[in-house]
């Protein structure tokens, strides 16, 4: 078992063996999902605050099923508003929360760097449920979990991504994964949504949706924000659907095996068709299962080094005395 | 008579090529006489600087005072005991405070101000900063005013900056431009390129700042008036600049130490005394800006100081005001970084920060001339120190270099013949950092 982190800030940096220690762990987890009595004591006594500063149901839903299972103590609290709004500093949410004596804190905030700040600022460890246009690791922790689940080792294999890689955390996360693991990764979009220097990350980048998708292994379609369109990066969802929209047609083209996944929500119609995304090359309800899973493994591995830490902490304290 | 004799220090001083060791006797306010051995009489005082570099007084001509406004983040007063504890003697002050210095009698409030140094004001372009009507420069002129800017609010209308341009050359005043193309800015916080892709910060490209930078160098041109670029930050302006120079265009610009030591990379720590406007670049960047301040396209090195309270910083690195402090470690960081390194000479450095950005406002000040006003600063060169955040006088703390290591230090700071920064104890800032290192050791053992 090779996991030391205190925190999940990302998935920049984490190694090979890093992340199959958490994607073991959380296969182990998958089997209890499927017990009669989907429950264990492991984290009992543990409190667990889930701070979404930012609107979101299934990654908080799936935070809080994964806490409730490992017997651990849950708090919640959701706002729209940042802190910033009600006039409260950052610093002075981070001393509420220490207050209240929580292990974990998990964070979803849609200022980037923000489970940074409360990982340098509490004893608590943080886990970060998504920040801004940063990171997102639990879901990437997820997907992998899944392609592995389909494809086995991911070494060599193929993974496109497609959409508005620039607002997306999904997609950086997913790319640092997958490197690591040892995937080739395309991403695939209109040039207005690619994120400068992206390449340098060791992708592929194209906005050829045939070329990104004719030999992939994997499809991972994001999600179009209508209010792009807006923003001035799209003339109209309609071009866009036009030229990256995976239908069944364009899957017909793809390799028959594929594997199709989508973090959701699903804008039906908009970049995926209705009929893909209930096919039988989709997987992306067994992604909303499996993420209970990995968050299972992360919230447990979090909870050991916490422990391991308190009984070095004991230890050093008998020597004193 | 007052007499103050600085005795047994290095000597530099650009404005009369001077690199010797030289006594310097200061009588009345004026240098009155540099010889390699000079006695005191009864009655003057001594300033011991064997060992010490003697320069003339520092000029940083960009700084935030924030007063009239935000007295809470630094006033005129706490602002020029920060510049004397950085070696600052003369300080133009940038006009974006509340309300803005648009008129005559704002720029009699900051000049007149009570100051342990020299505060020159500099007036708002338009009223209210707000781009739109011209202020009366005359009268700004005739009050004080040494350059004309509506700083971190640039004149987004070609046609406005023309006529401010057009009209600034009764006045024979530069107007100094905060170049950023403000829709091509956007919502961004930090510049744009792998690191903001890897922190997903909104990111800015640097053509937001060449844009204006091109811009307003052919303005100059049209027009003939006198330019200034503030802070220039990448590759791209250095070689806009350098281009408008060889073509006889009068432009000049200065760069801050943040932009030829920090980079975006420093930007994904989140912390936010790294968020600025421009933002920190890239490392490409920084070398270029490197190779325009030896080879003389940049003019001037400046500090943008540019205090905020610790509540306004505390917070998300996107909601975070932009700017950091700079006026205490402006000669500092200055040293560490262009001259140990040997990308510009000792010279050329207090050039950078004293001779030229006097000559550029047509202040009194740079030179150690006989004769000269007596502004003087004294640095240990080889004192190696870290900067620690409760070394700072001034009223805030968001400084990007807390914690960093430099070498080189002010021990005295003379103005108008005026000791107004004596460091006391030679030994303070290393004993501090020390015992800061013990007491983070402490809980390990509770």
């Amino acid at each position: 078992m090779r996991w030391t982190g205190r925190h999940l800030l990302g998935l920049e940096g984490t190694t090979r063996e890093e992340l199959l220690t958490i994607l073991d762990t959380a296969a182990k987890f998958r089997e209890i999902l499927d017990r009669p009595v989907k429950k264990v004591p492991t984290l009992r006594g543990v409190t667990i605050a889930n701070l979404f500063f930012e609107a979101s149901t299934r990654t908080r839903m799936s935070f809080e099923l994964a806490e409730k299972r490992l017997s651990a103590d849950t708090l919640n609290f959701s706002a729209s508003t940042s802190s910033v709004k009600k006039g409260e500093t950052l610093r002075d949410t981070a001393q509420n929360i220490e207050a209240m004596m929580v292990d974990m804190v998990v964070i979803r905030h849609s200022s980037p760097g923000t489970p940074h700040f409360l990982a340098q600022h509490l004893d608590a460890s943080v886990i970060n449920a998504g920040d801004g246009a940063h990171e997102h690791p639990t879901q990437a922790l997820l997907d992998l979990f899944t392609m592995r689940e389909r494809l086995g080792d991911l070494d060599g294999k193929h993974v496109t991504i497609v959409g508005d890689i620039l607002h997306s955390r999904v997609a950086k996360s997913d790319v640092y994964g997958l490197r690591a693991l040892g995937a080739d990764v395309t991403l695939c979009g209109p040039s207005t949504f690619m994120p400068a220097e992206v390449e340098r990350l060791g992708v592929m980048v194209t906005s050829d949706i045939e070329e990104a998708t004719s030999d992939a292994d994997v499809v991972n379609i994001l999600r179009i924000q209508r209010e792009r369109q807006e923003g001035g990066f799209l003339p109209s969802l309609r071009e866009y659907t036009a030229l990256f929209g995976i239908d069944a047609e364009r899957v017909s083209r793809m390799k028959p095996d594929v594997v199709i996944m989508h973090p959701g929500p699903i804008n039906r119609g908009v970049e995926l068709a209705p009929d893909v995304a209930d096919s039988e090359r989709s997987v992306i309800l067994e992604q909303v299962t499996n993420g209970v899973a990995v968050r299972m493994a992360i919230i447990y591995l979090i909870s050991r080094v916490r422990a391991a830490e308190r009984a070095e902490e004991l230890e050093l304290l008998e020597v004193e005395l | 008579m007052r007499k103050l004799l600085i005795k047994g220090g290095r000597l530099v001083d650009p404005d009369t090529r001077t690199d010797d060791r030289l006594d310097l006797l200061i009588v009345d306010g004026v240098v009155a006489e540099r010889a390699p051995e000079l006695t005191p009489d009864d009655g003057t005082r001594v300033i011991d600087a064997d060992g010490a570099v003697v320069t003339p007084g520092l000029v940083d001509m960009h700084v935030h005072l924030r007063e009239p406004g935000r007295e809470d983040e630094e006033t005129i007063e706490s602002g020029s005991r920060a510049a004397a504890h950085g070696g600052i003697t003369a300080m133009a002050a940038m006009p974006n405070t509340e309300p803005a210095i648009d008129t005559a009698s704002w720029v009699t409030f900051v000049r007149n101000h009570e100051s342990q140094i020299t505060v020159y004001p500099i007036a708002a372009v338009t009223k209210g900063r707000a781009g739109e009507t011209l202020t009366e420069m005359a009268e700004l002129a005739a009050a004080g005013a040494v350059a004309f800017s509506d700083d971190g609010s640039p004149v987004a209308n070609a046609s406005i900056m023309r006529r401010a341009l057009e009209y600034s050359t009764m006045v024979s005043l530069p107007v100094i431009s905060h170049c950023e193309e403000l829709e091509l800015v956007g919502a961004g916080v930090m510049h744009e390129g792998l690191a903001s892709t890897m922190a997903g910060l909104r990111p800015i490209p640097a053509a937001a700042e060449e844009i204006a930078v091109a811009r307003d160098i052919i303005l100059a041109k049209m027009t003939g008036a006198s330019l200034h670029i503030a802070h220039v930050s990448t590759k791209g302006s250095v070689e806009l600049v350098r281009r408008a120079k060889d073509d006889g265009v009068a432009v000049t610009c200065e760069t801050c130490p943040h932009y030829f030591t920090l980079t975006d990379d420093d930007v994904r720590t989140y912390d936010t005394s790294m968020r600025v406007n421009p933002p920190l670049r890239s490392a490409s960047d920084v070398a270029a800006i490197k190779v325009g301040l030896a080879d003389g396209t940049i003019d001037a090195i400046a500090s943008d100081h540019a205090p905020h309270s610790l509540e306004e910083k505390q917070v998300e690195f996107d909601a975070a005001p932009p700017g950091m402090i700079g006026l205490e470690t402006l000669l500092p960081v200055t040293l560490t970084q262009l001259v140990q390194p040997g990308t510009v000479t000792l010279e050329r450095a207090i050039e950078l920060m004293s001779t030229d950005p006097a000559s550029i406002l047509g202040i009194p000040h740079g030179s150690l001339a006989v004769g000269a006003p007596a502004d003087v600063t004294v640095f240990d060169p080889d004192w190696a120190w870290e900067i620690t955040e409760d070394w700072f006088v001034s009223k805030s703390k968001n400084s990007p270099f807390t914690g960093r290591k430099v070498q080189g230090r002010v021990t005295h700071t003379v103005s108008r013949g005026e000791i107004v920064f004596e460091e006391t104890d030679l030994d303070r800032g290393n004993a501090r950092a020390e015992g800061e290192r013990e007491s983070d050791e402490l809980p390990l053992h509770v």
